[in-house]
């Protein structure tokens, strides 16, 4: 039979991302796929070489905007164990809540986006209504909606205030409400399952050895959760990673959907078991040592504005609706990275891992990022061969594509 | 195939989830990242946020007393509010408006003067 070449992508109107495959089809299934990748490549791993490691955090939190605070999360851990820095309890549970949040809205996100691949439009714009609620809560919480902006080397720069914990708590009763509405229809609706059952099968087997992470690996049967590995306050908020058989589209999209009710879960528990006490940062880290001295003359002014500021940033218990700054002066991060490290945070999509080299300058030597996009290609080209080509959109947006984030 | 039937009834029956945009705004919460705005009287030209931002869009000349920002190029972190010493910078919650042009903000103050230099005009 006659073999043809398809370019599908990169720019395709189901296709959130500019991924482009290569696909041979014959009549109308897929006997072969190939990827073709670096259509948005931006070089962030090379900027670490002339921002110093303090602004670098601003930067991994734009390798994806998705998931910015996990990146973030990633980075400041790592950063933090070469330094030897304890966080506050208090910032750890503070960086659990957030992470969680950004896990909630990637997958809203996604699930709509995965309703809009196959036709169901109105289930895509009843999951982004959710998202929107957890969407204010980070611009109530946070200073902005999706580049949260809220770690730094040794802790969180903000606060929750005890009415913003019972605000938040009330936002996610209503979230949890209104998903549950949605369960029957993202289980167990016809045209749902129609067009995902049993399409693009990942074997238990092909999972492990292709090396799958995040839903695409517990879709699989792997109950592995990088969340096991104890960051933020995790060791002390046990939860079992959510495990589905089958391998399919649909256990996939089974364990993002109660992934995002189990993350309501965690973040109630989180705010229930925050310790009190001082919650973050790092003043003196973001000052640094290399604050450039006022000429002679000035310093007077400039120290005893400096008091002046100082004493404002030392206010115990921020208020509610609080300006910025607010950061609180507790851990003072002093030195340079000297060193190398290694951290794992589960993503929305699954493991990333951040390799970082510290120098003992200012400027890290090198910080590798290996993004679980990038592990779930090859379990794609593992997925698609033998689909329909009309289900390769579906697939695709299955294992949650985020090519910004496997290039960089 | 009727499980939406409830959702859709009920979305009939309540007010709509989208505002009449522009006649209805929402507004910002408090603390919103919104306009960067610098109090140049108070600046003492130290160059701190210069040096922390890290987008690297504000230029501080401390012989001219001048301060410069490139809005475009800003990312909204609020670095430069939380590192300031003086308190002159800081965030409102307003979106900055849209422009047509790509526009600079160029705020002049006055360059604090050495002591020696203060001597000698008094
Ligand atoms: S940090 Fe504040 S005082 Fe220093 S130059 Fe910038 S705006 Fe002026
Ligand atoms: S908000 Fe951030 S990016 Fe913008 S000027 Fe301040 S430090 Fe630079």
């Amino acid at each position: 039979m006659a073999r043809t070449i398809l370019p599908f992508g990169p720019q395709h109107p189901v296709l959130p991302e500019p991924l482009h495959l290569k696909l041979t089809i014959e009549d109308e299934t897929v006997v072969e796929a190939l990827p073709t990748l670096g259509y948005v490549h931006r070089g962030l791993e090379k900027l670490c070489e002339i921002r110093d490691f303090n602004q670098m955090i601003q930067i991994v939190e734009r390798v994806c905007g998705i998931c910015s605070c996990l990146h973030a999360l990633c980075y400041c851990e790592g950063v933090e164990q070469i330094m030897g820095v304890e966080v506050p309890p208090r910032a750890k549970y503070l960086r659990t809540i957030w992470g969680e949040l950004h896990r909630m809205h990637s997958h809203l996100l996604w699930l709509g986006l995965f309703a809009d691949a196959f036709g169901f439009e109105s289930l895509f714009m009843q999951f982004w209504r959710i998202r929107e609620r957890i969407m204010d809560i980070m611009e109530a919480t946070c200073g902005n909606r999706v580049v949260v902006s809220v770690n730094v080397i040794g802790g969180t720069r903000r606060d929750l205030s005890p009415e913003q914990c019972q605000w938040i708590e009330q936002q996610l009763a209503i979230s949890e409400k209104e998903l549950k509405q949605l369960t029957s229809t993202i289980l167990n609706d016809y045209t749902v399952k129609k067009r995902t059952v049993g399409k693009g099968v990942l074997t238990k087997e092909q999972a492990y050895q292709l090396g799958a992470v995040g839903p695409t690996l517990r879709g699989s049967g792997w109950a592995q959760d990088a969340r096991q590995t104890g960051y933020a306050a995790f060791d002390e908020l046990g939860f079992d990673p959510i495990v589905e058989y089958d391998g399919d589209s649909y256990a996939r999209s089974a364990v993002r959907f109660r992934e995002t009710l189990q993350s309501i879960d965690i973040v109630r528990l989180a705010i229930a078991r925050m310790p009190a006490g001082e919650t973050a940062t790092n003043i003196e880290g973001v000052m640094g040592d290399d604050t450039p001295q006022p000429v002679s003359g000035e310093r007077g002014d400039m120290m005893q504005a400096y008091k002046r500021d100082k004493r404002r940033r030392t206010v115990a218990a921020p208020p509610p609706n609080l300006d910025l700054p607010s950061g609180l002066v507790s851990v003072k991060v002093k030195g340079k990275p000297d060193g190398e490290a290694v951290t794992r945070v589960e993503q929305p999509r699954g493991e990333l891992l951040y390799y970082l080299k510290g120098n003992g300058s200012k400027y890290m030597d090198r910080v590798r990022i290996r993004t679980p996009t990038f592990a779930n290609i090859p379990p794609l080209l593992a997925m698609l061969p033998g689909c329909e080509l009309a289900d390769v959109p579906v697939l695709v947006l299955s294992i949650d594509p985020c090519i910004s984030c496997t290039e960089r | 195939m009727f499980n939406m039937t409830k959702n859709v009834v009920a979305n009939l029956l309540t007010k709509s989830s989208t505002r009449l945009y522009p006649f209805t705004v929402r507004g910002h919460f408090e603390g919103f990242r919104g306009t960067l705005v610098n109090n140049i009287d108070e600046c003492i030209f130290c160059r701190t946020c210069q040096i922390k931002c890290p987008s690297q869009c504000i230029t501080v000349d401390n012989k001219a007393g001048t301060w410069t920002c490139d809005p475009m190029a800003c990312v909204y972190c609020g670095i430069c509010v939380e590192v300031c010493p003086t308190s002159c910078l800081s965030m409102t919650k307003e979106h900055r408006p849209v422009t047509t042009e790509h526009e600079t903000i160029f705020l002049q103050g006055v360059p604090k003067k050495k002591k020696k230099e203060e001597a000698a005009t008094e």
